[in-house]
């Protein structure tokens, strides 16, 4: 049981303007402004973006300077804003083939329409430290920049070597749970996990991710299609009668590919995993692929046998707000909690010293008789 | 709060959505500046806002399957009403723009407001939606050129001793 604890105020306000000095540095050092963060660190500001499940990039750099570059405490701060606001609606889904990729590769097929486009990748780089960042002009493109990129799961579904991504038939588009609106009740929908995956710890869904590569779960993966670009965002209002454009997100999304070997009813063939994440988020994006194919054993009549297959384990531990609240709270005071433990402890030792005083005194005598014994039979 | 008056034929309403866009996809300095240089400026009127809220967007599994949540946005709205320069009835404009920007959001009411006027109708869509078109279509068409630039032709080394 935790019992509140009072007082204190003027050690904490003092540990806040401590705080704020230790996130200031040295004074005739500039401070850097929320514009810059969201400019040069736009790959932290997604990952602040995407776990606080709430996307504006100002508001995502604001709340990673206020703590000081601590991601989860930028995550809540995100999520504890977007509570004070009225929800004016639910867009239409956004269509991620709409608009040109900056990025969009495949592992599967060397050559397809549109091609590998590698984008703002830190693929292929040295990974050397450097001193000092510089930046080059890119130079024009030699290809044609008008190429249609037809989605790559499309290209294997002409032959119905991979699963349709809806049924062919009584298809009803049936409305997705929504988790902040509704108590979490599982087993869940994919469509609610996928809500909750996307918005999960980016290092949890990784090491999941990984633990399926590794054996722990049944997946032979392959990148289908990863793809990092915007998306136009449109709001049926209600006032005005019809859907209006509100501005553009950028988005990342991974299609993966996994082997099936077929059942009793259904022919081999490819199944999918998917994963879409806010902002420039490669690796969430594809670890949320790989936990979103391992969660769909059910539906492939796969053994559970390991953590990434486990829907309860992988969505209830997936939300690092969540994690953290409950981890860091032990650090707060417990100390009527812990005087209950003190005063239990020391009684269970003196119970303890008191049985072996007992057991001593008995094997004390018992010794005694023993040489006794001896002495007389000598 | 409903709107009176606006047609909801098929031409208005491309218009009306294709302003939005272009409105959406500018800044907040951009429309300041178009504002400040409109001639005969009437009078503005909020009615509401500007005002944050959120929407949640929704994606589908796959691409194009079940839809989801996938998180949600901010949006900031505002509806306005304009008086004066030969308005007699006045008009209105609504607004929503994503981002948490009041100024933004409250300027393309004032223009959506404006296009909704038989005699600025021609006026807004020369002066402030194709020239906000042209600038977003150069900076759409430079950052894919950019992007174009990084394709890649992979080619498989073929084993040996196969």
């Amino acid at each position: 049981m935790y019992v509140a604890v009072k007082g204190g105020e003027k050690a904490i306000a003092n540990a806040h303007a401590l705080l704020a000095k230790r996130g200031r540095g040295t004074a005739d050092s500039p401070r850097i402004g929320y514009e810059q963060v969201r400019d040069q660190m736009g790959v932290l500001v997604s990952r602040v973006m995407a776990e606080g499940s709430l996307y504006d990039p100002d508001l995502a750099a604001k709340a990673l300077l206020q703590a000081q570059g601590d991601v989860l405490e930028a995550v809540t701060l995100l999520r504890s804003y977007r509570t004070t606001l009225p929800r004016f609606g639910i867009t239409p889904a956004v269509d991620t083939a709409g608009l040109p990729s900056e990025r969009r590769v495949s592992a599967t097929f060397k050559d397809i329409p549109g091609g590998q486009q590698l984008g703002a990748t830190f693929d292929y780089t040295h990974r050397l430290l450097v001193d000092e960042l510089e930046t080059t002009d890119v130079p024009p493109p030699d290809v044609p920049v008008d190429e249609p990129m037809p989605r790559v799961a499309a290209l294997l579904g002409v032959d119905a070597l991979i699963e349709s991504d809806r049924p062919a038939e009584g298809w009803t588009d049936p409305d997705p749970g929504d988790l902040t609106r509704e108590p979490t009740v599982f087993p869940m929908t994919r469509a609610e996990r996928l809500q909750a995956l996307s918005r999960g710890d980016e290092g949890f869904l990784l090491s999941l991710g990984y633990s399926t590569q590794r054996g722990f779960g049944n997946n032979h993966p392959f990148v289908g299609e990863v793809r990092v670009g915007e998306v136009e965002v449109e709001f049926e209002v209600p006032e005005i009668g019809h859907a209006m454009p509100i501005g553009r997100i950028e988005v990342t999304e991974c299609e993966m590919v996994n082997q099936f070997v077929g059942s009793a009813d259904v022919a081999p063939q490819f199944t999918r995993g998917y994963g879409l994440v806010f902002g420039r988020a490669e690796r969430k994006a594809m670890s949320m692929s790989l936990v979103d194919r391992a969660l769909r054993r059910d539906e492939f009549g796969e053994r559970s046998v390991s953590p990434a297959q486990d829907e309860e384990f992988v969505i209830a531990h997936s939300d690092n707000v969540q994690a953290t609240g409950f981890v860091e709270h032990l650090k707060l005071p417990h100390y009527v909690d812990f005087q209950a433990e003190l005063v239990l402890i020391r009684k269970l030792r003196r119970e303890f010293q008191e049985r072996q005083a007992t057991r001593e005194s008995a094997a004390h005598d018992s010794t005694r008789e023993d040489t006794n014994r001896l002495e007389e039979n000598a | 709060m409903s709107e009176q008056g606006r047609p909801l034929n098929k031409r208005a309403i491309y218009e009306r959505r294709r302003a939005a866009r272009a409105l959406a996809g500018a800044s907040h300095d951009e429309l300041a500046e178009l504002w400040d240089a409109w001639e005969n400026r009437p009078e503005v009127t909020y009615l509401r806002g500007p005002e944050a809220g959120l929407v949640m967007v929704q994606g589908r599994i796959g691409g194009t399957g079940d839809r989801f949540n996938l998180g949600e946005a901010t949006v900031t709205r505002a509806t306005v009403m304009l008086h004066g320069c030969g308005l007699d009835d006045g008009a209105s404009g609504t607004s929503y723009i994503l981002g948490s920007h009041p100024g933004h959001a409250g300027l393309a009411a004032v223009f959506d407001a404006l296009l909704a006027v038989p005699a600025q109708h021609d006026r807004v869509l020369a002066e402030v939606i194709e020239p906000l078109e042209r600038r977003q279509a150069e900076r759409d068409a430079a950052a894919h050129s950019d992007a174009r630039s990084t394709v890649v032709d992979f080619f498989t080394v073929s084993r040996e001793h196969e």
